[in-house]
């Protein structure tokens, strides 16, 4: 198996970048994820000739015509389906899929789902703008209930995904989540999708300035977003607030969010955030936590180890042969099959 | 008692072996046209399976039949069955029809019990006389009796014996044709090799079932069958799954690029994935999707990372695939799609063969989506054709549909096994160096139309494809009508030029007579035995059968054009005869059409083409 040598400082972020001229509306939160990409891929080292970006459909799913890397642009939902091949063909080359909500958890859901439950090495770029923006404003499978969109005009009459939720269900072991204007958390987070081995799915919360602008606004505002979110650090007590006094403890089976100092809460009862342990139980609460009585959770939630299917595809490839031991098509006919010789 | 005396040559012989689904008749049958081979027979099989997994023991529907024709000049696995072995009264009732007039029948009486024959739904407890079988053509044996006392003292226990009934039928069935035990066995001792108890109990078996041949039935008249001189080297007996396996195999060893197959569990496909699951012991890389369009998509992603990309199915999985054929047509990478045909449509008759999506494979895409389609003639001809199928999809940079249908894919003929020199080197149309330094675009072509592959690790060549539409010049997407119109005629034409790169149309038969049958894929056998039937016959035809349809070989119109008369056989209501008469304006085309899920008759082929020259109707429904 091929491999590839990964030099970090080899490459500028501009080794990245193509020279097509990006063509999302302005204030669109996909040209900052965009810029964070390239200096995220940098940092990796991994060669641009090395790397292959695929996409599906969607205002997010043109990124890969912005890169200097391999990349398809392809159909409908099916980014995870064309990203497995490439990276079951070739795993030693980095994949990164692009999807929006509608891609990857719409038409797309299957793909998803069984990509993360394969835990096949891609690094899985969700950006969750929670409306359809290429077609003009319908609501996603990530629109909130009530959500009123163009072909929702009195609010729609569904619960939407959340896509933490799904990657757990399909028993994912790596799921991180940024905003698009914190950029040095996608920025670790990307890093952190592409270093893990196996499925990564990394939530990234964009804003659409189109059709659902201010749709995070709660979470991303300058005067707000310190209390609406908590960056989670491995190893790290989990604070957050604008004064960094504010804490998460276990509340029974759930957690809650506290002042240190107020009604005998100290630091010693707030929790260390553990990403690595193989339990998704704590995880899971704390991807479900949404802003509002508890601040939602961006950087890295969960990151396990497992074998990879590329991997263990591979493995398995060299093992049968070593065991089997053909030299060709012809001598496995003549060794495995029921053969007789005609003068 | 059977009447004759002594030995009768025949050119070939026809065995149906037929009985419930876990009676092993496969087996038997497979033993049987192998040891036939070895004895230099030509064979052709075809097993004929319920719908049902596991139908109730002894009922109509349970039954599972096997059909081999063996001799000279064996095309077919026979219209119908000179032998037919009934393992019990529901297989006797099903399978009578399959037998031809005068041919002998060979049943175990032993089940012919009243709870039996209520389940086989019989009226009266006598089959035989219920059926109007002529008692002189029946052999009933009392083989479940034979099985139990020659097996008495083996410790086994009765179910495990009841196993063995199979290879009591097939040692009587090698007395008759005269085929040798020991062949026989050794087949089964490498079968049974880690069961050495069973393979000796099935040893007892079929020395019992020959004895009991020869002492009762001494004074029956038995068979020997011709032999025919075959190319010298080593055969053995594939079907046309597994022989479609190995050709894309074959192209992965010719062409360098490994193989990688995304697919999804499809009746009657899946053995293409077994065998290619399997053969990860010769690095190839088989990968059960979660669904049609996954296995297709993967294998797309897997194309453009450089690999061999298969994705198999049968028609309502083609019917899913093709927004993703649509991708591969417009990204123009080399893909292959193998489509099983069943009958449909949706679901329809999956166990069941027709030629009915040869329609959308040519046009069963959105906008201009020209690609190339091929299809296999035969069980072996499946190796031939997908590797040719890979073959043009990695030298021409497309998609490219192998029909193959259930007959063939079922179906099974002696196979002689390849030498490595037997098949072309294949050349990846690959971007060089020097067209990277002079500032190659990913849509640059060749004079053929095709553009190079790059592969993903190769420095200087990153580029990105996907399914809008590219600029003429500059590869860069691009909306501008002009440009798009140029480039659908751009794809259209390097699908057309792959005509100068295959076989040109070979016309068999009667060369100069007035009218040519025509046929393609899958039901070649049956066209060149009705052909060779007609001409002996006095009725002069000539025969064309293809297998390149798109594009169509390129002298294939004016060879048709020579002729009076073009009578197309096919297994539906006409496609490729529409397909033809669309090229060819001002002659008729003429049909002979069937859509019941089973192959042709030859004399359905035979009385169609005697029909319509004499002015009626190719195809007459009851």
């Amino acid at each position: 198996m091929e491999t590839t040598t990964v030099n970090p400082g080899q490459y500028a972020p501009a080794d990245y970048k193509s020279e097509q001229s990006v063509r999302w509306c302005p204030g669109c939160g996909d040209h900052a994820i965009l810029n964070v990409l390239h200096k995220a891929m940098a940092a990796l080292g991994v060669p641009p000739e090395k790397t292959a970006v695929i996409s599906g459909i969607g205002c997010s799913s043109r990124l890969p015509y912005y890169m200097n890397t391999y990349g398809m642009h392809t159909i409908h939902g099916r980014a995870a389906a064309i990203a497995t091949g490439v990276k079951t063909a070739r795993p030693d080359l980095t994949v990164w899929q692009i999807s929006g909500d509608g891609d990857g958890l719409a038409i797309g859901g299957n793909h998803f789902i069984h990509a993360v439950r394969r835990n096949i090495d891609l690094n899985i770029l969700l950006f969750n703008n929670k409306i359809y923006g290429l077609t003009k404003g319908q609501y996603s499978p990530t629109s909130d209930r009530g959500a009123v969109t163009k072909s929702s005009p009195y609010g729609t009459t569904e619960d939407p995904f959340i896509p933490a939720e799904l990657v757990f269900g399909a028993r994912g072991n790596f799921f991180a989540r940024s905003i698009d204007i914190a950029l040095d958390t996608t920025k670790e987070v990307m890093v952190a999708a592409a270093r893990h081995k196996g499925a990564s799915v990394v939530e990234v919360l964009q804003n659409c300035v189109i059709f659902n602008n201010g749709s995070h606004s709660m979470l991303s505002d300058k005067d707000r977003r310190d209390e609406h979110t908590i960056h989670l650090h491995q190893g790290e007590k989990m604070l957050f607030g604008k004064e960094m006094n504010k804490g998460l403890v276990q509340d029974g089976f759930g957690l809650r969010a506290v002042t240190i100092g107020e009604d005998g809460w100290t630091l010693d009862d707030v929790l260390v955030h553990d990403a690595t342990t193989p339990s998704n139980f704590l995880h899971q609460q704390l991807a479900m936590m949404d802003g509002n009585e508890l601040p939602l959770a961006i950087g890295i939630i969960r990151d396990v180890d497992a074998l990879s299917y590329d991997e263990a595809v591979e493995r398995q490839v060299e093992e049968v042969k070593t065991k089997k031991g053909f030299s060709n098509l012809r001598d496995m006919i003549i060794k495995t099959c029921e053969t007789w010789e005609s003068k | 008692m059977l009447p004759g005396t002594n030995v009768k040559t025949l050119d070939r012989v026809v065995v149906r072996f037929s009985g419930d689904s876990g009676d092993g008749m496969q087996l038997a049958g497979n033993i049987f046209s192998n040891v036939s081979a070895g004895e230099g027979s030509q064979i052709s099989t075809f097993p004929d399976y319920p719908a049902e997994i596991r139908a109730p023991q002894g009922s109509l529907s349970g039954v599972s039949g096997f059909q081999v024709n063996v001799g000279k000049g064996v095309h077919t696995p026979g219209d119908e069955a000179d032998v037919l072995v009934a393992m019990n009264p529901a297989a006797l009732k099903t399978n009578l029809k399959y037998l031809k007039p005068g041919g002998i029948i060979i049943c175990d009486v032993d089940t012919f019990r009243p709870a039996d024959l209520k389940k086989a739904e019989y009226k009266t407890d006598d089959p035989v006389k219920e059926l109007g079988i002529d008692e002189n053509r029946i052999l009933l044996v009392p083989m479940t009796t034979l099985l139990k006392h020659t097996l008495e003292d083996s410790g086994m226990d009765p179910k495990s014996i009841l196993k063995c009934k199979n290879m009591l039928a097939l040692g009587l069935i090698c007395w008759l044709f005269d085929r040798p035990v020991e062949s026989v066995l050794r087949k089964l001792e490498k079968k049974f090799a880690k069961k050495p108890a069973v393979y000796e109990a099935n040893k007892k078996v079929i020395q019992a079932g020959w004895d009991y041949g020869h002492n009762t039935h001494s004074s029956m008249s038995t068979y020997r069958i011709e032999t025919e001189d075959v190319k010298p080297g080593t055969y053995t007996d594939v079907n046309g799954n597994t022989a479609t396996a190995w050709g894309l195999i074959m192209a992965s060893e010719k062409s360098g690029r490994p193989l990688f197959l995304g697919s999804y569990p499809i009746t009657p496909a899946t053995d293409i994935l077994h065998e290619l699951a399997k053969r990860k012991d010769l690095g190839m890389k088989a990968c059960q999707m979660e669904d049609e369009i996954a296995g297709v998509c993967s294998a797309i992603g897997a194309s453009y990372a450089g690999h061999l990309a298969v994705t198999s199915t049968s028609g309502p999985g083609l019917a899913l695939k093709s927004e993703g054929i649509g991708l591969a047509v417009m990204a123009e990478l080399p893909l292959v799609v193998i489509d099983v045909q069943r009958g449909g449509p949706s679901t329809g008759l999956p166990t069941k063969t027709e030629q009915t999506d040869l329609m959308q494979a040519l046009y069963g895409r959105n906008g201009e989506s020209p690609l190339c389609v091929l299809a296999a003639a035969s069980p072996t001809d499946c190796f031939t054709m997908a590797f040719e199928a890979a073959r043009i999809a990695i030298e021409h940079m497309t998609p490219v549909i192998l029909l193959t249908d259930a007959f063939i894919a079922n179906g099974s003929s002696a196979w002689r096994i390849p030498e490595a020199e037997d098949y072309p080197e294949i050349h990846p149309h690959f971007v060089d160096a020097n067209r990277l330094e002079a500032g190659w675009k990913p849509f640059d072509r060749d004079e053929n139309q095709v553009r190079y592959w790059a592969i993903p690790g190769t420095p200087g060549a990153m580029h990105r494809v996907g399914g809008l539409e590219k600029d003429i010049r500059t590869s860069a997407i691009s909306t501008d009508g002009k440009n798009h119109e140029k480039m659908v005629q751009i794809r259209r034409e390097k699908v057309a030029r792959i005509a100068n790169d295959i076989p040109e149309l070979k016309v068999a038969g009667k060369q100069d007579a007035k009218t040519i049958l025509v046929g393609w894929g899958g039901t070649y056998g049956h066209l060149y035995t009705a052909a060779e039937e007609l001409n002996a016959e006095g009725c002069e035809v000539a025969l064309a059968h293809f297998r390149y349809i798109n594009p169509l070989p390129k002298n294939a119109l004016e060879v048709l054009r020579g002729y009076d008369r073009i009578i197309v056989a096919e297994l539906n209501t006409g496609q490729f005869a529409d397909y033809l008469q669309m090229q060819l304006p001002g002659k008729t085309v003429e049909r002979i059409n069937k859509v019941e899920g089973q192959p042709f008759m030859v004399r359905e082929i035979t009385d169609g083409v005697k029909r319509l020259l004499a002015g009626q109707q190719g195809t007459i429904k009851e």
